[in-house]
């Protein structure tokens, strides 16, 4: 995977693996790039970013609403 | 079973969390049992298989489609209904995917324990985790955050 050559549906991949696992620094630089330059792949990293503070926002009302 | 190994195993380091945890671990696991025998199973194949999220690119590997601005998303996490269309995305997803969300993002539980439970590789895992992610993003981008501006 180049430095310069990351399409948005790899961008998407990294992105998502991000939310998982530490990227290689390769990863990294190339993912980083891609969002300098890209408005559309920043909004799904934001999207992505707001699931996980949903997903452990809905954790804490599951348990207070005690069913 | 898997609640009681894991209360054993943070035996030495054992808190309330950590047992409520595993009791929602449990709750949240059988509900998805249940629905599964609801709804028809994808194959494992289909899941771990991500041709068909191909119709989100452009041959190019460019969005076919601009993904829509979310405008302060975070105001939607003190609405009791954001969390109902949260719950009805994820019942959406397909089994495996819905259960490795869950306890990726819900739980908070690490890949490596994911993989073992699901009994899958980290790649699979990641693949579920990329599809319940996409998926879900969608779903709420339909649901909830409305149709996307356009430009």
């Amino acid at each position: 995977m180049g430095l310069f050559s990351l399409t948005c549906k790899q961008a998407s991949r990294l992105q998502s693996q991000a939310l998982d696992r530490e990227l290689r620094l390769s990863e990294r630089l190339a993912l980083g790039f891609h969002l300098g330059l890209c408005d559309a792949c920043r909004k799904i990293s934001m999207q992505m970013d707001f699931l996980r503070r949903a997903a452990r926002a809905y954790r804490v009302s599951d348990d207070d609403s005690g069913n | 079973m898997a609640a009681i190994q894991g209360v054993q195993n943070f035996a030495g380091q054992s808190s309330i969390r950590t047992w409520l945890v595993g009791i929602l671990k449990h709750k949240i696991i059988d509900h998805l049992r249940r629905q599964s025998r609801e709804a028809p199973l994808q194959t494992d194949a289909d899941e771990f298989s991500l041709e068909d999220l191909d119709g989100l690119f452009k041959s190019d590997g460019h969005y076919a489609e601009e993904p829509a601005n979310w405008s302060s998303p975070d105001a939607a996490l003190n609405e009791k209904r954001f969390f109902e269309a949260l719950e009805r995305c994820m019942q959406g997803l397909p089994d495996k995917s819905a259960k490795a969300f869950m306890m990726r993002e819900v739980l908070g539980m690490e890949t490596g324990e994911i993989c073992k439970e699901l009994r899958i590789s980290s790649t699979n895992c990641w693949v579920l985790l990329y599809r319940a992610r996409t998926a879900l993003r969608l779903c709420l981008e339909k649901s909830w955050f409305g149709a996307p501006a356009r430009p």
